[in-house]
């Protein structure tokens, strides 16, 4: 990657201040509106990697790396995976078939709801962490002294 | 996409193809398929066409000439898509009301969605209801890609200590 944008950059600075919010908020918008409009985890996953890709490339990497660590990323990417497999399980133990959710809830259509809510943020949350993780990987290969 | 093929300069041909996962895009809203054009531009025109520009600042610009013409790899290309297209004569018709994809499991998603999973968008009720286990197999995939790129590129840290 090429090195960090100056600061007398000023446009650019503030474009991206102003555009980044919004992109985090659609991301979440699409991550829980997926069940009634298009969208789901995958595209908001990637949405939200999108903001951190652009604070990255406007502000740099290693203010960018300050909130998203290494760490940080591993456990989230480990962990929506982990969710996503808990909720089949759950169901596995709740006597019906691998992530069948019905069994989640007392009411059948409760299960399918919280099944599908929760299946979706685990693939949210991997999405947008091995995205984040592969560009930080590129960025910071490039900038090696 | 021919020029795509003829053109050397690869920041070009990535930026082609950014435009082509925008028009595939604007394709898939024109046939109602709105959760796919989504993935496309989000995916396809944004993620994709950034990755490979990262990976271009990593690498070379442009590509090298090779001067010699190499046959086999023609003839192996040209087997493989006849097969191919030999192998689309048995598909179904376009909008053959016959078809496997009509026929199957598609009638009873339409029908059934509403009142067996009680969500309103039908490709989320497939995604992850009826085809969960599918879903499972896709996070598994982008998550192994995750771990490939980190074995291979990863750990700046780890190694400038050493």
């Amino acid at each position: 990657m090429r090195p960090p944008i100056q600061p007398h950059n000023l446009v650019l600075r503030i474009a991206a201040k102003m555009l980044i919010p919004p992109i985090l908020m659609f991301a979440l918008y699409v991550q829980f509106h997926g069940e009634t409009g298009p969208g789901g985890g995958f595209q908001a996953g990637v949405i939200f990697a999108s903001a951190f890709v652009l604070y990255a490339l406007v502000f740099g990497v290693g203010l960018a790396r300050a909130v998203a660590t290494e760490r940080l990323l591993r456990v989230l990417a480990s962990l929506g995976m982990l969710l996503y497999i808990t909720v089949g399980m759950a169901s596995l133990f709740s006597g019906a078939n691998f992530l069948d959710y019905d069994v989640l809830a007392q009411e059948r259509m409760e299960g399918q709801h919280l099944g599908i809510f929760l299946t979706e943020l685990s693939i949210g949350i991997t999405v947008a962490a091995v995205m984040m993780m592969i560009f930080f990987s590129f960025a910071e290969r490039g900038v090696r002294p | 996409m021919l020029a795509v093929i003829r053109l050397r300069n690869l920041f070009a041909v990535v930026m082609l193809f950014g435009i082509y996962s925008f028009l595939a895009a604007a394709l898939f809203v024109t046939l109602n398929a709105v959760d796919v054009a989504f993935t496309e531009a989000a995916v396809g025109a944004g993620i994709a066409t950034f990755l490979m520009l990262s990976t271009l600042a990593l690498t070379v610009r442009r590509e090298k000439l090779r001067r010699k013409r190499s046959v086999i790899p023609l003839l192996v290309v040209t087997s493989i898509g006849a097969t191919l297209v030999y192998g689309t004569f048995d598909m179904p018709y376009f909008s053959d009301p016959s078809a496997p994809l009509h026929s199957h499991v598609a009638r009873h998603y339409i029908e059934s969605s509403t009142a067996e999973v009680g969500v309103p968008n039908l490709v989320t009720a497939v995604l992850t209801s009826y085809r969960g286990y599918d879903t499972l197999g896709e996070l598994t995939v982008i998550f192994t890609a995750g771990i490939g790129v980190l074995a291979l590129l990863g750990y700046r840290k780890r190694g400038g200590k050493r």
